[in-house]
């Protein structure tokens, strides 16, 4: 492994895009973030501007105006991103797999680097899911 | 010629204080995380986000705007840093060159990051990051005039003496000047202007993380905004060390004073840290009344006391 690819890996600043959420992994990321779990100790930051952003973490169904924005937000984002699908709406659709205005997993919309499912996951789950993603990067 | 080059290149400047300002940056982040009851970055971590940045990320440039001024800003601020860090360091190390560091010049070149900041982020186009360039043109208004205050304050201290080696070599044969009550009082005045210079929270309204999403640097990715974050290391170690040569009598640098040297600036650079983390953000009016009000206020005290000897 390379010099950039470790200092890549050790510095990972998510961006977080809720689409159309039941709001119960927003909370999850955000405890990630806490002091109980605190994500910085592995040099992961929160970032307010896609910018700077190096994942993206995704979470809720993705319906279909959702759908313009993510791949606006994708198309902004500074390669390389990774993408982080989180919880069941944003890995298979969940239980809005079947409706009207349901525009698709996030993998049908841009490529998925992860997958972290759950209806929410635990903050564990998250934290494990992005380990793993830096260690295979 | 070559050796000025090393000034600037080498020791007391770019790599230096680069090196120096991300190993107190990790400082600050360490006490910042232990402050809230928890673990913290690693020691390398600001080197990795710098490096990140520097190689790995696409820089991309503003669609509506002014990409060629977008892009040398970051590089100005650099510069800027580092020349001050150069004049403030020189003096500190007992380095003598023909140029004897003259403390309105520092005081100019200090300003020149928060100006490229600006130019940049008007450059960029976009509407949060004119927000935040806004609030950061109000703010420098509001607390240039009290560090020229504090300056003055020295300069009367010193006994009318311009340039910063003698500050230190006065410093050094009597008493510190935070050894006396105007001393003290120019102390906090100088301490809040540095808050203010180095954007930490209570005045870090221009680039209010969770309001305007980092305001004037929205725009900025990969090596842009590695420049950024050079310079914001930069700043974290030459502005505690301008205020350690204005009031703390400077470094000596034999035997066992080396560590008092390292100690006042992880001192001035912990109290900076301890402000940011119990306070909260203040609105920009409230800001420019702070400063234009109360710091002016001490500062002016501070001085008429020098006048009269305390």
């Amino acid at each position: 492994m390379g010099f950039k690819d470790y200092c890549f890996k050790k510095s990972l600043w998510v961006f977080h895009f809720g689409g159309a959420s039941c709001n119960n992994c927003d909370i999850e990321i955000l405890d990630c973030l806490t002091p109980r779990h605190d994500l910085e100790r592995f040099g992961i930051l929160l970032v307010g501007s896609v910018r700077h952003a190096d994942v993206l973490l995704v979470n809720g169904s993705i319906n279909k105006r959702d759908k313009e924005r993510l791949l606006e937000i994708y198309h902004q984002a500074p390669k390389p991103i990774l993408v982080v699908a989180i919880g069941a709406c944003g890995c298979t659709g969940g239980i809005f797999a079947e409706g009207m205005t349901f525009a698709g997993p996030v993998d049908k919309i841009i490529p998925v680097d992860a997958y972290i499912p759950g209806c929410p996951p635990k903050p564990e789950a998250l934290i494990a899911g992005i380990v793993k993603l830096a260690g295979r990067k | 010629m070559a050796i000025d080059l090393f000034y600037f290149f080498v020791f007391p400047g770019l790599i230096f204080a680069a090196i120096t300002g991300a190993f107190l940056s990790w400082f600050d982040r360490k006490i910042t995380a232990r402050v809230q009851f928890r673990k913290g970055p690693p020691l390398l971590q600001p080197f990795y986000d710098f490096f990140k940045l520097l190689l790995v990320k696409e820089t991309i440039l503003p669609k509506k705007g002014s990409p060629m001024i977008f892009l040398l800003a970051p590089v100005f601020s650099v510069f800027g840093a580092t020349m001050a860090g150069v004049f403030i360091l020189l003096p500190l190390f007992n380095i003598t060159t023909g140029f004897r560091g003259d403390l309105l010049v520092i005081f100019y070149l200090l300003t020149i990051p928060s100006f490229s900041y600006i130019i940049g982020s008007l450059a960029s186009g976009n509407p949060l990051a004119s927000v935040g360039a806004s609030r950061e043109m109000k703010l420098i208004i509001s607390y240039e005039l009290t560090f020229l205050l504090v300056i003055a304050g020295i300069i009367m201290k010193a006994g009318q003496q311009f340039d910063l080696n003698s500050v230190i070599s006065i410093q050094q044969a009597g008493t510190p000047f935070i050894g006396s009550i105007s001393g003290v009082l120019l102390f906090i005045a100088g301490i809040f202007c540095l808050q203010a210079k180095l954007g930490l929270v209570p005045f870090d309204m221009a680039e209010a993380e969770t309001e305007i999403t980092e305001g004037m640097f929205i725009e900025y990715s990969g090596s842009a905004f590695a420049m950024i974050k050079l310079t914001k290391y930069i700043m974290l170690f030459v502005l505690p060390a301008f205020i350690v040569a204005l009031f703390m009598n400077g470094f000596r640098l034999e035997g066992i004073s080396i560590l008092w040297a390292i100690l006042k600036i992880i001192v001035v650079v912990l109290l900076l840290t301890l402000i940011r983390n119990t306070n909260p953000r203040v609105k920009i009016k409230q800001a420019v009344k702070f400063f234009a009000l109360w710091m002016n206020l001490i500062a002016v005290i501070a001085i008429v006391l020098i006048a009269f000897g305390y």
